[in-house]
């Protein structure tokens, strides 16, 4: 803006746009991200009325936050290894490896080889860090063949789905785990895993102080060095629709009670005696829902935010000139596959708890979830393009539609055929609108 | 090989006997080229002559089969493109090899990112060097939220440029840097490697257009299936008989031979 040279610049003038497209260059939302909001919200409202008011109710709606966690969790590791032109095919099965070794950890091993008591917090901080380590190794050992020895990530990973799935089983010659240490099972949601109405509202307020601040960072940072600013309309728009959206999040989450059996039990514990019309206890936000918004924090600040991210999408772009700016490829490349394995881990974690289990067939398929989670988010398949936020919302997408379906009580091989119809849909939606920008 | 001039200063590059094979092709066969502070050498050859291969090595692109390169009369190691760079070789592809999906800013600093005191990418400080040294190259350029692979040919081509001339090169490699570029642009480019020149900054520009040549180098090197056919200063030779040279492999009088000159005349 203060910028006053006369050269004319080869851009299309402001004046040029229609009020929509001034809108969009004012306030520099992304138009795919915009489209995918749009399709979320077009099914909600589309299977409240077809469940005739079940869908977008306080219960639901948190059953759903939950449900997504895990493959959302993943989704947003699965980008960068779309966005360099690889796939991972194995995080169904790295789930269920690093989901057993966590169960067995806490259930046989930790207590009965190192003899640490049954209800110490050593056995599920010890179990977590187990499972997370085994999941990284195991990312690094297929990265390692994929970047250094050449194998395509098609294939090792696809050897690593049959691999882990069986080596799952071996762990235990196929035996359930269960149960899970209390503790560990916080982060599986339900009423003990959630943090209660104060805390949902404090983490709700620090969010938004939080948008507020980088909001205003991002602002000062550009007149620093006179750049074009977005005008204070569009940033006090933004700012209030993202605090909106956060807050009413938290309300949403706050407004589901705990269930009746389980606030007796609670008050008979704790000699409560009941008020009048009983006593309410809201949910709040779950922990692995939190878990998730804490992944997507770190996977967005470390796709925009730092040199290894900004090597990833320059290597999805355009390998060789990649490697030929002096970028160390093969080690970027180990290093996604290594974080996706460890995203499977925290996806194992979230699942056994929730399951309260560790089963052999954990995980099974959520290769094709967390794929079609990142594709439907906006991840292309040729490499170079990709949001971890689209594809966080790709899974929300994609759970919405399963648990709608259930709701609506569609039968499961109609649910497949839908959501794989929906899948191409999505993908063809967005060849579309590729070729046009 | 003895220096062309008399000058008594050390080359700035020298590579020595390089060659290099891919399967059975010999795409570089005992090549030796030098260049000298403040000179331009102009590259040239038949397509495929083995052009782009010979300074590819240079930039470490490519790890050579044999031979040596030496930079200020020292023998260095260079493995990668990483290394070349320690070496202040900067080097314009003749595919730009730019990341087309993200922005001018990104690209001109590929590799070599500002950090913040946070440790975090400093995009505002990379965009606003960004606008300065595109501003030296292309005035109207205005297109740096765009990814490269929105801008036009000639723009991604200044992208390229602006980056190997934004890390204060000693040499510059320019392969048909003028290629995809304007009238304008390219009479740009010639102003630029001139001032360039004047800063005492060695420069290897591979051409096909021998007007240019000849306006802007000091020397020229003429490759033919991979061997140097002679090298030869500007002012010593017509434009006729580099031609003859480019196409016949015939060395003129004005030129020292290489092994790859025509031996019939001899
Ligand atoms: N990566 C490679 N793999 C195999 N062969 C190659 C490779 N790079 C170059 N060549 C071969 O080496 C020879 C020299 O190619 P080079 O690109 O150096 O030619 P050039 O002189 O730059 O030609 P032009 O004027 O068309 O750019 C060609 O025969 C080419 O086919
Ligand atoms: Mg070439």
């Amino acid at each position: 803006m203060t910028d006053t040279t006369t050269t004319p610049v080869d851009r299309a003038r402001a004046s040029d746009l229609g009020p929509f497209a001034r809108f969009l260059k004012a306030t520099e939302l992304d138009v795919r991200m915009l489209g995918m909001v749009s399709a979320l919200v077009i099914i909600w409202v589309g299977l409240h009325i077809l469940s005739g008011g079940l869908f977008l109710t306080p219960r639901n709606l948190w059953n759903l936050s939950v449900q997504s966690a895990s493959v959302a969790i993943m989704a947003t590791g699965m980008v960068l290894v779309i966005v360099t032109r690889n796939i991972d095919l194995s995080v169904g099965s790295i789930l269920g490896f690093c989901g057993m070794v966590m169960g067995v950890m806490q259930a046989q091993w930790l207590p009965q080889v190192f003899g640490i008591p049954l209800g110490s917090p050593w056995l599920w901080i010890l179990a977590l860090c187990s499972g997370l380590l085994v999941g990284a190794a195991i990312g690094a050992l297929h990265g390692y063949v994929i970047a250094y020895m050449g194998v395509p990530a098609f294939i090792v990973t696809l050897g690593g789905l049959l691999i882990w799935r069986g080596g799952a089983w071996w762990l235990t010659s196929g035996q359930t785990v269960a149960p899970m240490d209390e503790t560990y099972r916080l982060m599986g949601g339900g009423p003990q895993g959630s943090i209660g109405a104060t805390w949902s509202w404090i983490v709700g307020l620090i969010a938004c102080v939080g948008v507020v601040w980088m909001l205003r960072s991002d602002r000062v940072q550009r007149q620093r060095f006179h750049f074009p600013l977005r005008p204070l309309w569009a940033e006090a728009f933004l700012g209030a629709v993202a605090c909106a959206v956060i807050l009413g999040a938290v309300w949403i989450a706050n407004s589901y009670g705990w269930p009746i059996g389980i606030v007796r039990r609670y008050m008979q514990e704790n000699a409560i005696v009941p008020p009048e019309g009983g006593l309410f206890i809201a949910h709040g936000i779950a922990i692995p829902v939190l878990m998730a918004i804490a992944v997507g924090i770190v996977m967005t600040f470390l796709t925009r935010r730092t040199r290894f991210g900004r090597y990833v999408f320059a290597i999805g772009g355009n390998p060789e000139a990649a490697a030929l700016a002096g970028i160390a490829t093969r080690w970027v490349t180990m290093k996604i596959f290594m974080l996706m394995g460890l995203l499977a881990a925290v996806g194992a974690a979230i699942s056994s708890a929730r399951l309260n289990a560790s089963t052999n067939a954990l995980g099974t398929l959520d290769e094709l979830l967390v794929i079609a989670a990142a594709v439907i988010g906006g991840t292309s398949l040729a490499g170079g393009a990709g949001t971890v936020l689209g594809a966080m919302l790709g899974a929300l997408l994609m759970q919405s539609l399963q648990s709608g379906m259930v709701l609506l009580g569609i039968d499961t091989p109609l649910q497949n055929i839908i959501v794989g119809f929906v899948l191409v849909l999505a993908v063809w939606l967005d060849t579309m609108y590729r070729k046009r920008v | 090989m003895v220096p062309l001039a008399p000058t008594p200063e050390v080359p700035l590059v020298e590579m020595r006997d390089i060659s290099i094979a891919f399967g059975g092709i010999r795409a570089v066969d005992d090549a030796s080229i030098d260049l000298y502070p403040g000179e331009v050498v102009a590259l040239l050859g038949h397509n495929g002559a083995g052009k782009s291969t010979l300074i590819k090595i240079l930039s470490g692109a490519y790890k050579r089969d044999t031979g040596t390169i030496l930079v200020n009369g020292e023998e260095v190691a260079i493995n990668s493109p990483r290394d070349a760079k320690k070496y202040g070789i900067e080097t314009i592809y003749q595919t730009l090899a730019l990341a087309d999906n993200v922005d001018a800013a990104a690209n001109l600093f590929l590799g070599r990112e500002l950090m913040t005191s946070w440790g975090t990418l400093d995009d505002v400080a990379m965009e606003a060097e960004a606008r300065k040294v595109m501003g030296r190259l292309n005035p109207r350029f205005q297109r740096f939220k765009d990814p490269v692979a929105r801008l036009s040919g000639g723009q991604r081509q200044s992208v390229a440029i602006a980056r190997a001339i934004l890390f204060n090169a000693r040499i510059l490699i320019m392969d048909e840097p003028t290629a995809a570029l304007g009238p304008q642009e390219t009479a740009q480019v010639g102003e630029l490697v001139k001032q360039l020149k004047s800063e005492g900054i060695g420069i290897f520009l591979i051409s096909h257009d021998i007007h240019d040549v000849f306006d802007l180098a000091d020397r020229v090197c003429v490759m033919k299936n991979g061997q140097v056919v002679g090298t030869a200063k500007t002012t010593e030779v017509t434009q006729d008989e580099v031609l003859g040279m480019i196409i016949l492999g015939k060395c003129p009088p004005g030129a020292i031979p290489g092994p790859g000159a025509m031996k019939a005349a001899a």
